[in-house]
């Protein structure tokens, strides 16, 4: 067998794993890898980023809509230490991506060589596996066990840190599969008595309430779910991470829970008597102050991370394994049921809201724009097909609350790490995902500007985004804290902005800047009408709210609306 | 120290593959939960290519519940678990180096070997070496005697070893379970 060399050995195992996209960004100690490349370009099609925050999150949304494993390629010292913020995003989000880097040769390791940066020391605790490659022999096998780790049982972010030695030297190559390792079980057996203990407890429920997590949606499990709700007529809400799980006009689907989710499900998690929580995590953002948090309910929870069970909440049935099977599993057991009045009682919450908040929102005839009703007639203006993307802010509330859902894998935002700066690398990644969707980005003049710079990428690579800017001219979000709850102190949140269309007609990129509602529909209408990237700059009321709101640390019950 | 009293010493049982970097990925788990170690011990176990390794803690039950399973969650961790006392036999081993003259001069050097189970291990003109294995207390009682005595030019004591006092020997039975259902998973 003909020996090669480390750097196309690593090539060859990425796409032995199915890989035909990388986003990265080359630098010295990686170059033996994008030499390599160069003769690659017919079966890896490399997107070069702008920053290497960027090519991590545009894996992520590559990852988030595909269902597959993003790669990020980076250099050593400064170009993997830019990938920190992507890595822990994914690891909190459990994304699946592989982020190789190159690294010093072997002999200068430890001796703080130029660019040298601990990788392993920094990103172990931030990702599901690090792994310094030392040698060409070990590349394939280092590469099928990343994917394998990154995509299977809950998925997260895996580094590989290549020296230059490994990538240099040569090897003969063959191609590796892994799909055991003894110190690893991605998929725990359910357990019989647990599934009956949960389809018990449900069978004896008056007032069930599943909340669904991103579980379902990297569980592949939807269809699962919406049997499993419907054979009890079950009603459920979803995390913003598990939006699109179900469809948005789906009749048991009654909301999202959370922060600034909806007055119904965070008002009926205190109120049933059997919680179901399916694929999520009881994070601090959806159940407020735990000592108030369905202490009334019996509490069974399906996840496939047994480290989840107990951690926040004290559960009385866990039910471990992959939901895909588990919720079979217990439906089988269930009996055919009817809530009728149980789920009634959803709507007068709805009705309250509609009323209070969305209205005002979304149908506001007078005044300046705002955010929800800018996002609310995109989404009708692309359909219910599209994949929306979000920064994080005011902007993701917004965008995430009034776009609506016809297919799963449909939301792409940063949900567990809150990264400012994710929304317009995500986009181009969820773009180059799913490339016969639309992708709508909503992001704000905060965020917009910690990774603008990859509006050259989108130049470059011809992404077809379509980028909505909400501009209030604040860190909204921020300034709505301080608003609330800091006497309207506004320290260091107001922003001189540039003129953003300029900067967008700098990359050709065309676009408008809106005021107006009649303005707001012509640029939408343009937007829509026009193949490749379009920035839209909306220019909202400055100090808009997002309501409803559960202030941190309070009960779910404590949800403030503004003025009634 | 004050909360300390009311907490539990656990000891934490871990094994793992023997890969660079595991002791980090373990210690900052406890790190993360604001958790002291107090004694670690790492070695090879019995089974070949499987590290094992013993790590003592206070803290309380829901805590120590869940940092296990974080610890168990990394990749190469094959199997970890926590037990307090009752649950162990356990041990640490203490040396302790003394002026061989004070020690002679003492004169009663043979009633504490005896009352402490410890043992001479090497001895010149200048120093003697003693060494004793036991629990915490029963080490430190020695150190304190010997201190107090005639002072004490060294001292060190290693991190506490245990075995477990159940039948079962968890490790083996948890590998075995998984080659079946290796085995079990490829022939469907
Ligand atoms: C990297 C990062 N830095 C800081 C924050 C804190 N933060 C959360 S939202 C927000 C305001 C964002 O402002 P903008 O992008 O204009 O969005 P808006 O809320 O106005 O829609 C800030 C500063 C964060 N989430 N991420
Ligand atoms: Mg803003």
């Amino acid at each position: 067998m003909n020996s090669i060399s480390g750097s196309e050995a690593l090539l060859e195992s990425l796409i032995h794993e199915g890989v035909d996209t990388i986003f990265g960004y080359p630098g010295g100690q990686a170059i033996p890898i994008y030499d390599a490349l160069y003769d690659y370009k017919d079966r890896l099609n490399h997107i070069l980023v702008r920053h290497e925050q960027g090519a991590t999150h545009a894996a992520q949304g590559y990852a988030r809509v595909s269902g597959k494993v993003g790669v990020t390629l980076v250099t050593s010292g400064p170009g993997v230490a830019n990938t920190i913020t992507g890595i822990a995003d994914a690891m909190m989000d459990s994304t699946p991506i592989v982020v190789i880097a190159g690294q010093v040769p072997d002999n200068l390791l430890g001796t703080d060589a130029f660019q040298e940066v601990d990788v392993i020391g920094v990103t172990q605790p931030i990702s599901k596996w690090a792994y310094q490659v030392r040698s060409a022999d070990e590349i394939a096998w280092a590469v099928a066990r990343a994917f394998y780790i990154a995509s299977t049982g809950r998925p997260g972010p895996v580094v590989l840190d290549v020296t230059k030695t490994a990538q240099s030297g040569k090897v003969a190559y063959q191609p590796h599969k892994i799909t055991y390792i003894r110190s690893y079980i991605p998929k725990p057996d359910w357990e019989p008595e647990r599934i009956a203990q949960a389809a018990a407890l449900i069978n004896q429920a008056e007032k069930p309430f599943a909340i669904v997590g991103q579980g379902v949606i990297l569980g592949n499990a939807e269809s699962e779910l919406l049997a499993f709700l419907r054979k009890a007529d079950i009603p459920a809400a979803t995390t913003m991470l598990g939006l699109s799980a179900l469809s948005s006009d789906e009749p048991l689907n009654t909301g999202m829970l959370g922060m600034h989710g909806n007055i119904a499900p965070n008002l009926k998690t205190n109120e049933c008597d059997v919680l179901i929580a399916i694929g999520m995590r009881f994070d601090d953002r959806v159940t407020g102050d735990l000592t108030q948090y369905a202490k009334q309910a019996k509490i069974i929870h399906f996840d496939i991370d047994l480290a989840e069970i107990n951690k926040n909440v004290t559960v009385d049935v866990p039910v471990i394994g992959d939901a895909k099977e588990t919720l079979v599993e217990v439906g089988k057991l269930l009996n055919p049921n009817q809530h009728t009045a149980w789920r009634e009682s959803f709507k007068p919450h709805w009705e309250r809201e509609r009323q209070v908040v969305i209205q005002k929102e979304l149908h506001s005839k007078e005044g300046p724009l705002r955010m929800g009703e800018v996002v609310h007639k995109v989404s009708q203006a692309v359909g219910n097909k599209a994949i929306v993307v979000t920064d994080v802010g005011q902007n993701q509330m917004m965008g995430v609350r009034y776009f609506s859902y016809g297919q799963t894998r449909s939301v792409v935002t940063s949900g567990g790490l809150g990264t400012e700066g994710f929304g317009l690398p995500a986009a181009m990644g969820a773009k180059i995902g799913a490339p016969d969707r639309t992708v709508c980005l909503f992001v704000g003049d905060g965020g917009l500007q910690m990774t603008i710079q990859e509006l050259g990428t989108i130049m470059q690579s011809k992404i077809d985004v379509k980028i909505i800017l909400l501009n209030n001219n604040y860190l909204g979000m921020v300034r709505q804290w301080q608003e609330l709850f800091w006497h309207e102190r506004y320290s260091h949140t107001e922003l001189q902005n540039p003129d953003f269309l300029k900067i967008a007609e700098a990359y050709h990129i065309p676009g408008r800047s809106v005021s107006t509602r009649d303005e707001l529909d012509a640029a939408i209408r343009e937007m829509t009408s026009m193949k490749g990237a379009y920035f839209l700059e909306a220019n909202v009321e400055n100090k808009g709210m997002v309501y409803p709101m559960v202030p941190a640390g309070t009960a779910v019950t404590n949800i403030i609306l503004g003025d009634e | 120290m004050n909360n300390m009293e009311k907490k539990t010493l656990y000891t934490v049982t871990i094994f793992s593959e023997n890969t660079v970097g595991l002791l980090n990925q373990v210690t900052i788990i406890f790190a993360r939960r604001g958790l002291n170690i107090e004694t670690l011990s790492v070695s090879p176990s019995a089974i070949s290519g499987i590290h094992k390794f013993t790590i003592t803690t206070f803290t309380d039950k829901a805590m120590i519940t869940k940092v296990v399973k974080q610890i168990d969650k990394r990749v190469d961790i094959v199997k970890s678990y926590y037990n307090t006392d009752e649950d162990l036999v356990f041990q640490e081993i203490a040396l302790y180096k003394l002026a061989t003259n004070k020690l002679l001069e003492m004169g009663s050097i043979e009633d504490i070997i005896r009352r402490y189970n410890a043992r001479i291990l090497d001895m010149t003109e200048t120093w003697t070496v003693l060494e004793k294995t036991g629990h915490y207390d029963e080490t430190q009682a020695l150190f304190k005697e010997l201190s107090e005595k005639i002072g004490v030019l060294q001292f060190i004591r290693s991190g506490r070893v245990a075995i477990t006092k159940s039948k079962v020997e968890r490790l083996s039975d948890m590998l075995a379970a998984m080659e079946a259902k290796l085995n079990r998973d490829k022939s469907v």
